[in-house]
């Protein structure tokens, strides 16, 4: 088996849901790089789109702490404002995009904004960015998250970024269309499941087990018909990842 | 034209009120005044409602200092460190919040300045349904498309339109007029639909400078209030052409705000017990050296010849 971290997996496994020729938020840290190794490897033709008005297709080589360093300046396909950029999710034409979160629930709402009672939080946490109007308007949203019980949570205290609500019809009612297509975590990835669309087990990273990741998932986690073991990173998918980490970052 | 090159100590005497809404930064992560904000905090104001999508640590600083009754944006933290511990305490300690936040989406909070900008009476949005924003910022509305299929549901935001902007340049004549290049954020909208404009430049220049190059004018100098240089004035940001992040920096100030004594003690060390600007980067000494973009990567020139 190669030799391969448990956040080398969860890049792979992120840069294999962009399909070539898609627009794609990128964000920072994990889901840029799985912009960079699906451009290497089965889509050369994504280009990336960032929220300070900066999109790319080729994506910066040289390190970024922020979205908005001068690496990811220097050579871009266009350096415009945030609202150009962010338009494009309300014209429709926004395939996919990747985002954080502190808390997520059995029906993929994101909260990254209050723990406990808004008015008066037990935890203020910083807020929502760009996050609610990726989660609104791409054609598909991909969560990424650690695995624990106080991150997967039955529901969540405030949806900061909206996925399908309280299931079944609750977000298109609501006027959105999309909607979250997987959570990749450290442990497995979850999918949408039919017309109510909770998220169900649909592949175990591996060495892990479906007892585990239950115990870890802060509801009662569901088995998808068509679950799978993750495959592991393929010679081509790593060699991609290693041209783009050359510090091994990630490793 | 008028001669609106003021030093930085002016401009902020001169033009931010106690109470005033003011944007500062608004480029996200890049080209945020940090300057700015320490002189806002050297100067003592208070009551401001600070408005930006994402103006880095700058507003967690400002908070932390007192400066602050209202935020109006997305997102306030430390991007390196993540959670902004002052605007955690300013929620967190006491029987009730400190400050009052006014949450939007930065796409939300980029059409509010946009509606502001143009002078429109609200715009609508296809974001924030679905979201609890809408439960905790009363100031958007949940309506009907008058346009679309029945029930359609969008949300109306009304226009935000600052008291003040401070707005990072890389370049600008005596009299405003200025070129910004890179990713811009909100600050173009920002500038427009602000009262007031002080444009925060890394180098002064001729006027025929910024004239050779009309389409890389942020905003006209007529709408700019006053212009001030100072160098490095966007650390430990970067700007583009210019400086390079100083992350480490983002760190240690994550760090040292954890707790209420380590802020005031960060807070004495880089901005009160500073006279200015210049000896906070006398203080940086080699690091700020260290960080200054060396590399040549110049665009290549447009012609605009009329005959």
């Amino acid at each position: 088996m190669a030799d391969y971290s448990v956040q080398e997996l969860m890049i792979i496994a992120a840069a294999r849901e962009i399909a070539d020729g898609e627009l794609v938020f990128v964000g920072m840290r994990l889901p840029i790089t799985a912009f960079g190794v699906a451009r290497l490897t089965h889509a050369p033709n994504a280009v990336g789109l960032f929220e300070d008005g900066i999109v790319r297709y080729e994506p910066a080589t040289d390190m970024l702490y922020t979205m908005g360093d001068p690496p990811n300046q220097q050579g871009a396909a266009w350096t415009t404002g945030l609202n150009p950029v962010m338009a494009q999710l309300q014209r429709g034409r926004v395939d996919a995009g990747f985002i954080g979160g502190a808390e997520i629930d059995r029906y993929g709402n994101v909260n990254t904004s209050y723990i406990g009672d808004f008015k008066k939080p037990k935890v203020k946490l910083p807020g929502s960015g760009g996050a609610p109007d990726i989660a609104a308007m791409s054609k598909r949203l991909m969560v990424i998250v650690n695995h624990d019980t106080r991150r997967l949570v039955e529901k969540v205290d405030y949806v900061t970024s909206p996925g399908y609500l309280d299931g079944g019809d609750a977000r298109a009612e609501a006027g959105l269309s999309g909607g979250p297509s997987v959570v990749i975590t450290d442990l497995a990835l979850l999918r949408p499941h039919g017309d109510d669309h909770e998220l169900h087990l649909a592949s175990i990273h591996p060495g892990h087990d479906v007892n585990e990741i239950k115990e870890k998932t802060g509801w009662e986690l569901q088995l998808s018909p068509d679950m799978v073991e993750t495959p592991p990173p393929t010679t081509d998918e790593l060699a991609a990842l290693h041209t783009i980490d050359k510090d091994g970052f990630w490793r | 034209m008028q001669e609106k090159l003021v030093d930085l100590k002016t401009a902020i005497a001169s033009h931010v009120r106690d109470g005033d809404s003011v944007v500062l930064g608004a480029c996200l992560e890049p080209e945020i005044p940090f300057a700015a904000t320490h002189e806002l905090i050297r100067q003592g104001r208070r009551g401001l409602n600070m408005i930006a999508p994402i103006s880095d640590a700058s507003t967690d600083m400002l908070i932390g200092a007192g400066c602050v009754s209202e935020v109006t944006g997305a997102w306030v933290g430390n991007v390196s460190g993540g959670l902004g511990h002052n605007y955690r305490r300013a929620f967190e300690e006491g029987d009730a919040p400190t400050i009052r936040v006014n949450d939007y989406s930065n796409f939300s909070l980029g059409m509010a300045l946009l509606a502001g900008a143009y002078g429109m009476p609200y715009l609508p949005v296809r974001s924030i349904l679905g979201s609890d924003i809408l439960k905790s910022n009363s100031a958007l509305k949940l309506a009907k498309n008058p346009f679309g299929d029945e029930n359609e549901p969008i949300v109306l935001v009304p226009p935000l339109q600052p008291d003040v902007a401070i707005i990072s340049v890389q370049r600008a004549d005596r009299y405003g007029n200025n070129h910004h290049w890179g990713s811009s954020g909100l600050i173009a909208e920002a500038a427009a639909a602000a009262e007031i404009v002080i444009l925060i430049a890394e180098e002064i220049v001729a006027p025929t400078v910024i004239s050779s190059d009309p389409s890389r004018v942020l905003v006209p100098g007529y709408l700019v209030t006053a212009v001030t240089q100072v160098s490095a004035a966007v650390h430990p940001s970067p700007m583009t052409g210019y400086w390079r992040r100083d992350n480490q920096f983002f760190n240690d100030y994550h760090a040292r705000s954890r707790t209420q004594e380590g802020f005031e003690s960060w807070l004495r060390e880089w901005v009160l017990d500073i006279e200015d600007h210049g000896a906070y980067c006398e203080k940086l000494g080699a690091s700020i050296a260290a960080l200054r973009i060396k590399g040549e990567a110049f665009s290549a020139p447009a012609n605009y010849a009329s005959v």
